[in-house]
């Protein structure tokens, strides 16, 4: 009885009784015989949802204002630079990853540059530096569109004992995530700086130094999904990014993340994770045409954020 | 005396003739209001008359603010009930705003971004229609030259263009000013916390005008000379109810102190030698290049005082930031920093208390970056009973403590750490007498242990337990003063410089 | 001589404004005739109107991220609805203004970050949209269409119109009475309150305002591509965001100015024709985009530092 009290004053439970409910609903209507292609779908492009969302959240927990809309970009760049680089040989795979990594650090650390030297809002600077980005992306596309190494693309599409690699390594990099968040001083001090930066700042925590590795943080998940998501879809395609920009903001707040900042919920991406690809299987299965399936997608994200209540008050 | 007796029916008479000319503005009779468990208000009654000011002190969480709130409408009691002008009224805050209450609450309640009109316009639904502006800013002038005379305050300007006292200032005048009639009841809450001296005679002088001309006000105040001097009536609150409730003629300092439940303790503080020796660990050279240069030694306890706002926080901040990067994690803590306004800067309103506490150490308490959780039981458990923070759990979270013993998790925070240097930024601000008396004791032994702390204060009592001070005037160190040097008379003397008038 | 704050915020995005359009005109002298201007702002009432529109919703602390799908769906509305029966279109954009006026209650009542609500209602807006306008088409209605073509004397329409909502907006936004209630939940909402306004009908009437202006931004983009589809006018979420910050509003605190936000919507519009007279590769023309952003927001920085020393001195 307490237990289950207990459970539900979690925050993120709320995503993972819906995904329940969708998934059920999807599963009753083809009769039981899609579960577990369907489980298996869902897990695999709620993973790349996850690995982005987490980055998102980090950024988002450091406080008001603190967003970042060059995600999509990175995603696209880092997934055809790495593919071009490594040019279909299965060597060059880890060089690839490298790649990305570094990437996203140039990108992260360019994001916050743009921050602090101009002190504008991270919205702004953010959505600046992914215009240049997705430039970039753009010149480096033209031409064919390459291929993944055989090895890497069997990796990101196959599973190990039912369930899909790709949802693995988005459980690993969520565990180190909740560690890093719950266990770490790192952790502490992202928290401390989303509910007062100035308080944080005369607690002696070096705020611009954890902003920055937060910045660095997300953008490295953004180019490390960019890298397994065009791995896993056979090539990169210019606008690969585009639907992870809303994507990314929407898992992190139904999952129960504080939009004020301070408080972050790793079970919680996963659930909205799921939700979110399970609802939009759901309305094809059910035979909805584009604009429905937007509409009904829509009202289930504001059902969900009623359902989850808003930010609680401080007393 | 025998019932029928003349004297007695005269007596009554006159009581009954003095009730009725004393009418009553507001009345709250039997106010329970209770937040989870705790009960903020016992059933408390709290009667203002007509043409009179009452002084309300008590403890912080002894239920002032909670009144107040029942009072203005903004908070429904759960029993007792409310009553404007005599008659019981639909309760809420514009109930309460069309009887005529107006509020001036301890934090500044004025939109910052909008204009000093503006802002009039904001609490005075009744500037509506053309050219309201002109209007406002006549009302607005009008009331800041009666209460605050040779105020330079321009009305056009934004408010976050102001000074926190002009902010205050302007904040009282839109509260006192009426257009078409002016406020029966103004609640003022700590108003003088930014004013200098002169300000706040100002303001009480004010007070006195606008209660002999039928108004009443309701005046909370932490600083007992300004409620004995100005006050008709104190109410003294404890615990969610009205412990006393006299003449402010049958109180002194000491009666009220001991009313709200706490003892005067003796000055036992014993100046010790002039620990001037060796290197400072601190030092700074004049601020903008005037004044004098400020210098602290091992062990001591420097006092920074002067009027508000003049400069004192700006160079705590100055001495902190320099000594602490913004980029990179220190390796050893050697300063350390309680903030003043906890609500602003100093909690962290998420957390439970523990978490609050052991945030500037954390690096003490982990190995590899990862928090030892057992480590930081233990030190919260020994800043507790140390400093005595009254909580059954130090996981709760930090805004279940009142507000006192929010400000002692700030001291333990800092004093948690190995710095060696703790700044203070007025951190007694609102804070009880009794608090006080327990942080002052842990602060002495700290100090004797060769802690170093550098205290700004606004209040005399605690500039006095202090070993050497320094006395700011407009930005700038303007006196050092050492042992028995360090008196009121000193002090003021530095603050106001000779050619202006207090 | 001293100048207020609101002052200050207005001279740094006309200058930015002003740099770039001599920039222009440097490279491009032909532009600084009546069709050339035309051509250059023509874009830019739309744009503006969103602007003003995403402005509002700023002034009360919250950010609306479905402003271009709204747009887009006011758009297809117009094109189709507005142009075959008036009435029923008309209906439909009370409609729209009353779903806003409730998303606006529901976020204050329940206490949501509007950056989720917005973004839900995004999904709504442009499914709608979709459902309309399946694929691009309609026909912009004949007024609409004399309207945004008409051509006054000596000043382009696009610039007379710019002019004419600024003017309107500053009006209903810093000098009227419902303007300093907007920015006074903006700065605090405690306070607001205790003066014993209703903060709920404010707020409901700020975002149904917006979405007036928004539903305006759509009529006229109609008036000027003649034709609408679904997605016509996506990027506008980020455009009036952008628009407002480069015309000196803040995100919180309810710092907002709608002439600012104006001069931004066309300083944003004047970047896309500089771009292409400047012929950047297409491959580029988003990143160059991207970099006067950032240049004219270093502008703006330093231009800020500059008045702070002056102050200071």
């Amino acid at each position: 009885m307490t237990a289950a009290r207990l459970l539900f004053t979690k925050p993120w439970i709320w995503s993972f009784a819906a995904t329940v409910i969708v998934w059920v609903v999807t599963v009753l209507f083809t009769g039981g015989a899609s579960s577990l292609g369907l489980s298996q779908a869902a897990l695999t492009f709620a993973a790349f949802s996850v690995i982005v969302g987490i980055g998102q959240m980090f950024v988002i927990t450091l406080g008001p204002g603190n967003i970042d809309l060059s995600v999509p970009a990175t995603m696209t760049l880092s997934g055809t630079l790495a593919l071009k680089l490594m040019d279909v040989q299965d060597g060059m795979i880890l060089v690839g990853l490298l790649t990305s990594i570094l990437l996203g650090f140039a990108i992260g650390i360019g994001n916050y540059a743009l921050i602090k030297l101009l002190r504008i809002p991270p919205i702004i600077a953010t959505l600046s530096i992914s215009f240049i980005v997705q430039s970039t992306a753009i010149w480096a596309n033209r031409g064919l569109r390459i291929k993944p190494p055989e090895v890497l693309a069997s990796f990101t599409t196959s599973s190990l004992f039912g369930i899909p690699n790709i949802a693995i390594v988005a459980l690993i990099l969520s565990v180190v995530a909740w560690v890093l968040l719950k266990k770490t001083i790192y952790g502490r001090w992202i928290s401390a700086i989303g509910q007062s930066t100035f308080a944080a700042r005369m607690t002696g925590i070096p705020v611009d130094g954890t902003r920055l590795v937060t910045y660095i943080l997300c953008a490295v998940l953004a180019s490390i999904c960019g890298y397994l998501l065009a791995s896993f879809s056979g090539g990169a395609a210019l606008n690969m990014g585009s639907e992870y920009l809303l994507m990314s903001i929407a898992v992190v707040v139904i999952g129960g993340t504080a939009v004020a900042g301070g408080n972050s919920n790793i079970p919680g991406i996963w659930g909205a994770s799921l939700f979110m690809f399970l609802v939009v299987s759901m309305l094809n299965t059910y035979g909805f045409g584009a604009g429905f399936r937007l509409i009904l997608t829509g009202l289930i994200i504001i059902a969900v954020i009623l359902v989850a209540g808003g930010r609680q008050s401080n007393r | 005396m025998p019932p029928h007796c003349p004297a007695q029916i005269i007596d009554d008479v006159f009581r009954m003739n003095e009730i009725t000319a004393r009418r009553e503005m507001v009345a709250a009779r039997g106010v329970k209001v209770t937040f989870g468990a705790v009960k903020a208000l016992d059933g408390a009654d709290l009667v203002i008359h007509c043409g009179e000011c009452v002084g309300l002190v008590g403890h912080n969480g002894a239920g002032k603010s909670t009144i107040v709130n029942v009072i203005n409408g903004s908070l429904n009691p759960h029993a007792g009930e409310v009553s404007y002008g005599g008659a019981t009224a639909q309760h809420g805050i514009s109930t309460a705003r069309a009887k005529g209450v107006r509020c001036v609450f301890q934090e500044l309640s004025l939109c910052p971004n909008l204009t000093v009109n503006e802002n009039a316009r904001v609490m005075h639904a009744e500037l509506a229609g053309w050219n309201w502006r002109t209007r406002a800013v006549a009302l607005v002038k009008q009331q800041l030259g009666e209460i605050f005379p040779g105020h330079g305050i321009d009305c056009d300007s934004t408010i976050d263009d102001l000074s926190i006292a002009e902010r205050q200032m302007v904040e009282i005048a839109i509260s006192f000013a009426g257009l078409n009639e002016k406020p029966k009841l103004v609640i003022l809450d700590e108003p003088t916390s930014s004013l200098d001296a002169g300000l706040a005679a100002q303001l009480m002088a004010y007070i006195r005008k606008f209660v002999g001309e039928g108004g009443s006000v309701l005046l909370i105040s932490h600083i007992l000379g300004e409620i004995l001097s100005t006050s008709d009536r104190i109410v003294v609150m404890k615990d969610g109810r009205v412990v006393a409730d006299r003449s402010a003629s049958e109180f002194s300092t000491r009666s009220l102190v001991e009313a709200m439940g706490n003892v005067v303790r003796e000055q036992e503080w014993q100046r010790a030698v002039d620990k001037r020796d060796g290197a400072p660990v601190l030092a700074m050279p004049p601020r903008r290049g005037h004044g004098l240069a400020f210098q602290a030694h091992r062990g001591e306890m420097i006092g920074l005082a002067g009027l508000a706002g003049h400069g004192q926080t700006e160079t705590l901040l100055d001495l902190y930031l320099s000594r602490n990067s913004n980029w990179w994690p220190a390796r050893r803590k050697d300063i350390a920093f309680v903030a003043g306004d906890r609500s602003l800067n100093g909690i962290f309103p998420l957390w439970s208390i523990l978490n609050n506490l052991s945030i500037a150490s954390l690096g003490d308490i982990s190995s590899r970056s990862i928090v030892d959780h057992d480590r930081e039981g233990v030190l919260g458990n020994g800043w507790k009973k140390r400093i005595e923070i009254r909580t059954p759990d130090m996981e709760n979270r930090i805004l279940s403590l009142s507000g006192g013993n929010q400000q002692k998790v700030l001291f333990a925070r800092a004093l948690a750490t190995t710095a060696r240097i703790v700044l203070m930024d007025d951190p007694m601000r609102g804070v009880d007498v009794g608090t006080k008396q327990e942080v002052y004791d842990i602060l002495r032994s700290e100090a004797a242990t060769g802690r170093t702390f550098i205290w700004y204060s606004t209040e005399m009592d605690e500039i006095r337990l202090c070993d050497r001070v320094y006395v700011f005037r407009e930005g700038a160190i303007v006196a050092e003063l050492a042992g028995d040097e360090i008196t009121e008379k000193n002090v003021l003397e530095a603050s106001f410089s000779a050619g202006e008038a207090a | 001589m001293k100048i207020s704050s609101g002052t200050i915020r207005l001279i740094i995005p006309a200058a930015s404004l002003a740099l770039l359009l001599a920039a222009v005109f440097y490279m491009q002298p032909r532009a600084m005739s009546y069709t050339g201007l035309n051509l250059l702002f023509n874009l830019a009432v739309p744009i503006a109107l969103a602007t003003v529109a995403q402005m509002l919703i700023m002034a009360v602390n919250d950010l609306d991220l479905s402003m271009g799908a709204f747009v887009s769906f006011c758009a297809c509305v117009t094109a189709t609805f507005l142009q075959a029966s008036p009435a029923i279109g008309v209906l439909i954009f009370l409609g729209a203004i009353a779903a806003y006026a409730v998303i606006g209650v529901v976020i204050h009542v329940r206490e949501l970050p509007s950056i989720v609500v917005t973004l839900g209602m995004s999904f709504v807006w442009g499914g709608l949209a979709v459902l309309m306008l399946p694929s691009p088409g309609g026909e912009a209605p004949i007024w609409a269409r004399w309207l945004m073509t008409s051509r006054p004397p000596f000043v382009p329409m696009a610039i007379v119109a710019s002019i004419v909502i600024a003017a309107v907006t500053h009006f209903v936004i810093m000098r009227s009475s419902v303007g300093v209630l907007i920015r006074g939940i903006g700065g605090n909402v405690r306070s607001v309150e205790r003066a014993g306004w209703s903060v709920i009908r404010i707020r409901a009437g700020t975002y149904a305002l917006a979405g007036f202006f928004a539903v305006l931004s759509g009529i006229t983009l109609v008036g000027l591509t003649t034709s609408a589809d679904a997605n016509i006018a996506l990027r506008y979420t980020l455009l009036s965001i952008a628009g407002v910050i480069l015309g000196g509003g803040e995100f919180v605190g309810g710092k907002v100015s709608p002439i600012g936000a104006v001069i931004g919507a066309l300083t944003l519009t004047l970047a896309g024709s500089f771009l292409s007279f400047m012929r950047i590769s297409p491959d580029w023309q988003i990143g160059a985009q991207g970099a006067i952003l950032i240049v004219v927001l270093a502008l703006r920085l330093f231009l800020n530092r500059l008045e702070k020393r002056e102050k200071g001195r």
